[in-house]
């Protein structure tokens, strides 16, 4: 029984990440109709960012990993205008290759300007500092990323359902001209989504960075998963996002405690092709339809 | 601008003395390279040749069909395997690998393109992008079948018992390219290509007009994964040596990226993009931490300014030189 609330607890506390990484790709999607394949690369730069403004320049955690969110967040809105819309091919298959460009972009940026080699990252909170309740164990840094996960959670749920920039954003996923033609300032709205969803992988990023150590690969894994999430929750429903990383993350820390650890990643891929053959819109999304 | 009055003439592959003199000028520089370059420049020609064969395959499902698969180093890597169990395992001779690494590919392309009737876009982005990664994890972890990390080891190819020399090693993987390249051309050309374009611009008007997408979608995988389990197979004959990494999600997005660069849904452009992206490393091999990133801004640039590619940069010169003075 503790084993299994062991199990349960590691599961969240990844998911948790899975579930902000999801939100990221889910928010874009939603928002612009683009999948972002850049979305892990990007959260890798704003990781390392964070990391140069720590180590070389010496600033204190707080600032430097605002820094990092901020940088990356204008970064991703700048993709978006610089690149993304002027592009000439704006199919989806078009779209969908210059976000695996600007990954590759950023991938081999990284590696040029910091190297391939890992590195660690400095995180306030402890990996090995632990607490115990009731036979299940819990690091301080897995029981941080929660709290902060879950507070950038409900800070976006409350941003997106509560308030006139939240009701906005929603107009302009459903449809973009009518927005517009109602005064809603679209194309502030994308840069805003844009960035939003660039900082919330950024988060992820350095939420994870303590524990996967520092390489420009950092994200491809995660980025992945949160893919999977995001698929599992349906691509165009936040809380199904939310909900699908939380599961993931449990369903994964499971199967690699009782059945196998070598297969744990095979495991969101199969997930998710089951999905989408059973239920294509995933859990909580709306059910896909086209007008012919 | 030639004009085109019967049915047959839109069928032709090669048109007027221009095409001819390309086609035989080009069939002579292949057959006179080994002749006029220095011995190592073979082996980069051998492995252009299996990554054309594998760019032509994404390039009927990618480009013609419009399915876009993340995963087709899946499609590869399961036909080189199959290629190397068949030659070290079971001391099957290479030219029954080669089909059979097509056949098994094709097998799969078949299972994949099941789901793929009911996903599109994005979705299918993503299965695909899951079964290469699959894929890659299996090969990995299942050493019993892949001999994991420590590498699976091909026979040299031999025909009666010789071992063959570069050259012919060349020669051989030419002519079963272009064999495949004739296959292609003429499959694009046949009712089955139509099928595949009229699905491409827009399914439901496809099924309309009675194409089964059923039939033609599983189809399009099918054949796009053989072409990639026959260069698969000629890639692990060449390099005489696999491992689960040589089939990551960067190598599909490699493979990816050359048709992007060439041009997508055209047999020429698959060819020139993969030997492009071939050699392109081979030069840069200095600079090879800057290869990510020319990649990178490559795609990003060929899809914002020019998203016909290389061999659509050359039909509008070309057509630009036929209409002038206009």
């Amino acid at each position: 029984m503790a084993l299994l609330a062991q199990y349960l607890v590691g599961g969240i506390a990844a998911g948790s990440l899975y579930a902000l990484v999801a939100l990221g790709i889910v928010l874009l999607y939603r928002t612009s109709r683009v999948l972002n394949f850049a979305h892990g690369d990007l959260a890798t730069f704003g990781t390392f960012l964070a990391f140069a403004a720590l180590t070389s320049a010496g600033w204190p955690f707080g600032t430097a990993a605002a820094a990092g969110l901020a940088a990356t967040a204008v970064l991703g809105a700048a993709f978006f205008f610089l690149i993304i819309r002027p592009a000439k091919e704006s199919t989806l298959l078009g779209k969908i290759v210059i976000t695996l460009g600007l990954a590759l972009v950023l991938q081999g940026g990284i590696a040029v300007l910091w190297g391939t080699d890992t590195k660690i990252f400095p995180f306030p909170l402890s990996d090995t500092r632990v607490y115990g309740v009731a036979g299940v164990v819990v690091s301080q840094l897995s029981l941080g990323s929660v709290a902060i996960g879950l507070a950038l959670m409900a800070g976006l749920y409350g941003l997106v359902q509560h308030t006139r920039l939240g009701l906005a954003m929603r107009a302009v996923s459903q449809d973009a001209t009518a927005a517009q033609v109602l005064g809603i300032p679209v194309k502030r709205i994308f840069a805003l989504t844009w960035g939003l969803a660039s900082g919330l992988g950024a988060a992820a990023g350095i939420l994870l960075a303590p524990v996967t150590l520092l390489d420009p690969f950092m994200m491809l894994d995660p980025f992945l998963k949160g893919f999977a999430a995001a698929v599992l929750g349906g691509i165009d429903s936040m809380p199904g996002a939310a909900a699908g990383g939380l599961l993931l993350g449990v369903l994964e820390s499971l199967f690699a405690g009782y059945v196998s650890v070598r297969f744990k990643t095979t495991l969101a891929f199969v997930i998710i092709i089951a999905v989408l053959i059973v239920r294509p819109e995933g859990l909580l999304g709306q059910e896909y339809k086209r007008r012919v | 601008m030639e004009l085109r009055q019967r049915y047959e003439e839109d069928l032709y592959h090669v048109r007027g003395a221009l095409g001819w003199t390309a086609l035989l000028g080009s069939l002579a520089a292949l057959a006179l390279l080994p002749v006029l370059t220095p011995g190592y420049f073979l082996y980069t020609a051998s492995l252009i040749a299996a990554h054309a064969v594998i760019a032509i395959g994404l390039n009927l499902l990618v480009g013609y069909t419009g399915q876009i698969s993340l995963g087709h180093a899946g499609f590869v890597g399961i036909g080189a395997y199959t290629a190397g169990i068949l030659a070290a395992r079971l001391g099957v001779p290479w030219p029954a690998a080669l089909v059979g690494a097509g056949m098994v590919a094709a097998g799969f392309g078949f299972l994949v393109g099941i789901p793929a009737l009911r996903l599109t876009g994005p979705y299918l982005t993503i299965a695909t992008l899951g079964f290469g990664i699959a894929v890659n994890q299996v090969l990995t972890n299942w050493e019993w079948l892949s001999a994991g990390r420590a590498g699976l080891f091909l026979p040299k190819l031999t025909l009666a018992g010789t071992r063959l020399p570069d050259r012919a090693i060349y020669y051989l993987y030419v002519i079963v390219t272009l064999l495949l390249i004739w296959g292609a051309a003429n499959l694009v050309r046949s009712h089955v290509g139509r099928a595949f374009v009229a699905i491409r611009d827009s399914d439901i008007a496809a099924e309309v007009m009675g194409v089964n997408l059923t039939v033609y979608k599983t189809l399009a995988f099918a054949v796009s994964a053989f072409y990639a389990g026959i260069g698969g197979a000629m890639l692990a004959y060449l390099l005489g040596f696999l491992e689960p990494q040589m089939f990551t999600l960067f190598e599909s997005i490699y493979y990816f990226s050359m048709i992007v660069v060439g041009g997508l849904s055209t047999i020429p452009g698959a060819v020139l993009g993969a030997a492009l992206l071939t050699i392109l490393p081979q030069q840069l091999a200095g600079l090879k931490q800057y290869l990510p990133l020319v990649y990178g801004a490559t795609i990003v640039f060929v899809m914002a300014v020019d998203p016909l590619g290389l061999y659509g940069r050359w039909l509008k010169i070309k057509l630009w030189f036929k209409t002038w003075p206009f």
